[in-house]
């Protein structure tokens, strides 16, 4: 239905609609809107918002923060995909974060303390950095594949943090560190102040300057650009560094949530639901163009849905199936190539009754 | 060019030995990490010392949680060399073929015993032939294997998670019946055995009582998702008064998700959880969980006795059932310091 409203309008319209309907986000924000409705259906206030000790509160402001750490990961993978990269070591690096600093605060003498906590998120996100330097480093001066560079920490990391938790779930028990992932800033989740904040920051940085247009044009051909006297090499190396931080902080704020560090399944496939979100949202694998924009509602979808397998009751036998479906409906939604067979049977159908009134 | 192209190729080939060379330090530490000795594989030693000494392989599917931990780190207590057991312990990482292949290498050492705990259920009858060809007797911990032929193995030691699920259900109607609770279930990883036993035996015991199972999701065994599931239950019913979670670390997930919606767990929610792992029974001393049915993880004094008399040649029985313990929250309280796990 919505596929021949865009192409009717192709033919008719005055070019407002068939332009929004042609912008790379137009699909996915459509299946963003269509599973928010679904939840409506099931769930009449589900869009509500109400007060609650001060701080907002409903399934919208639990959307926002539980899309946080997703949301930062997916913001590195974006600019790493765009150099026509990929970085599969992201949920590794996530339980590392949260091993190490869950570790820190809990062997430290004072494990409530502001200055315990700001030490321990400072230790990890350090150490989230040089694992995204190291996969910097394998891809843009050694040359290896980035599948490769960083399949490596990707099955190591997990070992790291299993080392570091000693094999154990650690838990603790820190006010301080609690904000970070379940506590609220100006009655909204830290978290998603955290995350959006950051998202804003690096939006503005790479479309402000001309530092998103280098890194596109590495990504479309990183010798001409070289030639061109863009520093190829430093730009690879710069967001895959970016991307480790990143997954620290989202591996943070994954570990405040439920202030407990779990080695083997912290961040567990968010390597995957980043590459999805970065896909939906309407960036190529092959490099070149991103949209940080369509990564956010990628993003959004994929934490929706989350919500909506418990809001509508699916099965847990059925939930990846009911999961797969929509992210293959959105996907064909937005390939060209199936909008322009959609689009010409439409004018097919139209054009017929019209000759035969000639 | 074609050198460049070499040089790249050695690269990448010799950072993929890196990386499975950091695979196996990552399985080989991860036990030694929790404070364990690192067992023998060398046969010739256990000559030396004795020929009483009765040489066990052991199979662990992984490290995956806390209470797989407290596991592995009972067996390697008990199973020294001072209780009369050389013990070669390896870890499957949670993959089959690993555990196949321990299984034959401990089949070729020509070990007295072998012990694991299947990964999966099906999938077992040829390697289990090999050692029953061998004449190594074979012990199962903690989860079964589905096979037809019985005597592919010698014993079967670990929980009833059926019955654990109906101890769970028994609580339930014995304090709420006549209430009207409406109940949530957050059910462990789907179509594993203790989800569906678990489930089943909760079902049994509180049907023709008035506890309504107005939802069940799966929270896949984790703190995040059995939050994230809690969230959305809250969201979408007015009321639940009750929570049943598969393991101690959904309902700790669901703790979380009902404080953030301003109620209090434990008295506005009620939760009924299994496994009893420390955190989880903390949780019950501070009156946030209701009720735990222990899942117990120290089977290393069952399996050494086991071992000890299929080695003499005695009968053993085919399936020896784990006690269960179960704690309220007094029993929690004089439990805790204690608690080894």
């Amino acid at each position: 239905m919505p596929a021949t409203m865009g192409a009717s309008t192709r033919t008719a319209g005055p070019g407002g609609l068939r332009r929004l309907a042609h912008h790379t986000i137009f699909w996915p924000v459509v299946a963003l809107i269509a599973l928010l409705v679904a939840n409506t259906l099931y769930s009449p206030d589900f869009l509500a918002v109400s007060i609650l000790d001060g701080h907002l509160f409903g399934a919208p402001i639990d959307i926002l923060r539980n899309s946080a750490p997703l949301l930062l990961v997916s913001l590195g993978m974006t600019l790493v995909i765009a150099t026509r990269g990929i970085d599969l070591s992201v949920g590794a690096v996530v339980a590392i974060a949260g091993a190490l600093s869950l570790s820190f605060i809990a062997t430290s003498p004072n494990p409530g303390s502001v200055t315990t906590v700001l030490v321990a998120i400072a230790i990890a996100l350090g150490l989230c950095l040089l694992l995204g330097v190291w996969n910097g480093f394998l891809v843009s001066v050694v040359g290896i594949q980035p599948i490769i560079a960083t399949l490596i920490l990707m099955t190591a990391g997990r070992g790291v943090a299993m080392l570091i938790t000693e094999g154990q779930i650690t838990t603790v028990n820190s006010a301080p560190f609690k904000t970070l992932g379940a506590g609220f800033w100006l009655g909204l989740p830290a978290a998603a102040l955290i995350a959006y904040g950051v998202y804003v920051v690096v939006a503005l940085i790479t479309r402000r300057t001309a530092l998103g247009m280098l890194v596109e044009s590495v990504g479309i051909n990183p010798s001409a650009s070289r030639l061109a006297g863009v520093r190829a090499r430093t730009i690879v190396w710069t967001v895959f560094a970016l991307s480790g931080l990143f997954s620290g902080l989202a591996g943070l704020i994954l570990a405040s949530n439920v202030m407990a560090a779990d080695a083997n399944n912290a961040g567990l496939f968010i390597e995957l639901d980043a590459i999805l979100a970065v896909v939906i949202g309407g960036t190529s694998l092959q490099g070149g163009k991103f949209s940080l924009s369509g990564t956010l509602v990628g993003v959004l979808i994929i934490t929706t849905l989350t919500l909506t397998v418990t809001i509508v009751g699916i099965s847990p036998l059925v939930t990846p199936l009911f999961k797969a479906l929509v992210v293959i409906a959105v996907t064909l939604l937005q390939s060209p190539r199936v909008r322009e067979r959609l689009a010409a049977r439409q004018r097919q159908r139209v054009a017929k009754p019209e000759e035969v009134a000639a | 060019m074609a050198r460049k192209m070499w040089m790249r190729g050695t690269v990448a080939a010799l950072s993929a030995t890196a990386l499975l060379a950091l695979g196996a330090c990552s399985s080989e530490q991860a036990p030694a990490a929790e404070g364990e000795e690192t067992t023998s594989y060398d046969g010739g030693e256990t000559e030396e010392a004795g020929d009483e000494l009765i040489s066990i392989g052991f199979s662990q599917v992984g490290a995956e949680s806390g209470w797989r931990a407290a596991n592995t780190k009972s067996i390697q207590d008990t199973l020294t060399a001072d209780n009369g057991f050389d013990l070669s312990f390896s870890d499957a990482q949670q993959k089959q073929e690993n555990q196949i292949q321990a299984i034959r290498s401990y089949i070729a050492q020509g070990v007295d015993v072998i012990s694991f705990s299947p990964v999966v259920e099906t999938g077992w009858g040829p390697v289990l032939e090999e050692a029953k060809a061998a004449d190594i007797p074979v012990i199962l911990t903690d989860r079964a294997v589905d096979t037809e032929d019985d005597t592919l193995y010698e014993s079967f030691i670990g929980s009833d998670f059926v019955l654990e699920g109906e101890m769970a259900g028994e609580w339930a109607v014995e304090q709420y019946d006549g209430e009207g609770y409406q109940m949530v279930e957050l059910q462990g990883t789907t179509g594993s055995a203790p989800a569906i036993d678990r489930k089943e035996g909760f079902a049994d015991a509180i049907s023709g009582s008035d506890i309504e199972v107005i939802d069940s999701q799966t929270g896949n065994f984790t703190r995040t998702e059995g939050k994230q599931v809690m969230e959305g239950f809250l969201q979408k019913y007015d009321e639940i008064d009750l929570v049943f979670a598969h393991n101690d670390d959904m309902g700790l997930g669901a703790i979380e998700a009902i404080e953030a919606a301003g109620m209090t767990p434990g008295e506005d929610i009620k939760i009924i959880t299994i496994d009893a792992v420390k955190d989880g029974m903390q949780a019950l001393a501070d009156g946030k969980i209701n009720y735990i049915v222990e899942c117990n993880p120290l089977l290393g004094p069952d399996l050494a006795e086991v071992a000890q008399k299929v080695v003499a040649g005695e009968e053993v029985e085919k399936r020896i059932v784990v006690e269960d313990k179960t704690f309220d929250q007094e029993a929690a309280v004089e439990a805790l310091p204690s608690r080894e796990y």
